[in-house]
């Protein structure tokens, strides 16, 4: 080994150092602000799904985290935030990837209250179509609220659908394969949530640092 | 160096030599994150950011850089800029951070900094190089605003929409000149269409300058 190589060595050594410094002095400072951040952003995105229900303590705290394979929509894991009223269960949120939308999967989340109704439904994250698909956003239209205050038997199995599929929910101008995904997302979600009503209220709450 | 070379640094950075308009680097970032103004503001303060402290922490290390190890050392510090400034975003601008994305930790592969670090910063003093970065970064950052104010006027009809974003306060829907606009501007290909348009609007000035200096 040379002089040379061990000098150049120890320069990149020592400018990895302070850069390291950097970065963690900064990470340091930030990382407080930004786990708040995380934990208000989540909780605000999550209560408009959370619409009419009375519900006590944060919804965050009680939450399951199913991994695949869980029977609900979507092939990655999903979340389960339970809301209790006076110690009885009154709702569920569930965050869940609807499949089959025209850019990549669509995470929704779905409430809906012990009785099986719809409390709201919402679009966390997608790539689809800005202009057409993006209809599916709250603040782009108001096509997401057709689902509020459905249940599994309003409308009937075939009503679940596209009208221009023979169904009972209005399409959305330019765009007909994102609505779709939602609405089948929507609808497993429902019969999911039917088939174990009881496990996803007395399940004890996934263990996680939030 | 005196005064007047900083001045001219600042000029050839937002005008002459105009990372975006005429040595065409950082195209990525630029065409899409422009989609609006506030969009092309963040993007463009985080770059000119970045790009400012990259050029002072380069030339003030480069009597100990060796030409051999110099890339390693430029990533190192570009790195570890962007890192802090996706950090300081995270912390101050969630939902502007939440905006821009994927885009923030790309600033680190901005050709246009490691560009100025290379041909600037490791040749000439603290000053200049700081003087090369802020001209150079607010050419950047102007030519982002002008293309995100372009786009979001043509596309959606609104001029400043979701400034919450950047300056906090209640959610605002911007000024909303016409209801729904000319979709083509906020997709991709408008990107390209207001891009070209700039660039040729530069030389179109520039050569009409040029014709009345020989007359």
């Amino acid at each position: 080994m040379t002089p040379g190589v061990a000098k150049r060595g120890i320069t990149l050594a020592a400018i990895a150092a302070i850069c390291t410094t950097l970065v963690a002095a900064t990470y340091h400072v930030t990382a407080p602000l930004i786990a708040a951040n995380e934990q208000a952003w989540l909780e605000r995105s999550l209560k408009p799904a959370f619409a009419g229900v009375d519900y006590e303590g944060s919804i965050t705290a009680a939450k399951l985290i199913l991994e695949p394979p869980h029977g609900l929509p979507g092939n990655d894991t999903a979340i389960i935030y339970r809301a209790y009223s006076g110690g009885s269960p009154a709702a569920a949120l569930f965050a869940v990837t609807a499949r089959g939308g025209y850019a990549g999967p669509i995470r929704i989340l779905v409430g809906i209250d012990v009785a099986g109704a719809i409390t709201g439904v919402r679009i966390l994250e997608h790539r689809e179509t800005p202009g057409l698909g993006d209809g599916i956003e709250e603040s782009r239209s108001d096509w997401i609220h057709q689902f509020d205050r459905r249940s599994l038997g309003d409308p009937p199995a075939a009503g679940w659908q596209l009208q221009v599929d023979g169904g009972e929910f209005d399409q959305l101008t330019g765009a007909s394969v994102t609505p779709r995904a939602v609405i089948k997302g929507v609808r497993e979600t429902l019969l999911y949530f039917d088939a174990n009503r009881e496990e996803i209220f007395t399940m004890p709450a996934t263990s996680e640092a939030p | 160096m005196t005064s007047g070379h900083f001045i001219d640094r600042l000029q050839t950075g937002l005008w002459q030599e105009n990372p975006g308009l005429v040595q065409l680097l950082g195209l990525c970032p630029l065409l899409a994150v422009t989609s609006t103004f506030i969009n092309g503001l963040g993007l463009g303060v985080a770059t000119l950011l970045v790009l400012t402290c990259s050029n002072v922490l380069v030339s003030a290390t480069r009597r100990w850089i060796l030409a051999e190890i110099r890339v390693p050392i430029y990533v190192l510090i570009i790195a570890s800029l962007v890192t802090c400034t996706e950090l300081i975003f995270k912390a101050w601008f969630p939902a502007l951070d939440r905006s821009l994305g994927i885009f923030i930790p790309l600033i680190v592969t901005n050709c246009a900094i490691v560009a100025r670090a290379e041909l600037f910063a490791s040749r000439n003093g603290i000053v200049a190089s700081f003087f090369d970065g802020l001209g150079m970064g607010t050419g950047f950052a102007l030519l982002l605003m002008a293309i995100g104010f372009f786009r979001e006027l043509v596309g959606k009809g609104s001029l400043f929409a979701d400034f919450h974003m950047l300056f906090g306060g209640e959610p605002l829907a911007g000024l909303v000149l016409v209801d729904g606009g000319w979709l083509l501007a906020i997709l991709p290909p408008g990107a390209f269409f207001s891009l070209a348009l700039a660039v040729a609007l530069k030389n179109h000035l520039d050569r009409k300058r040029d014709a009345a200096r020989k007359t």
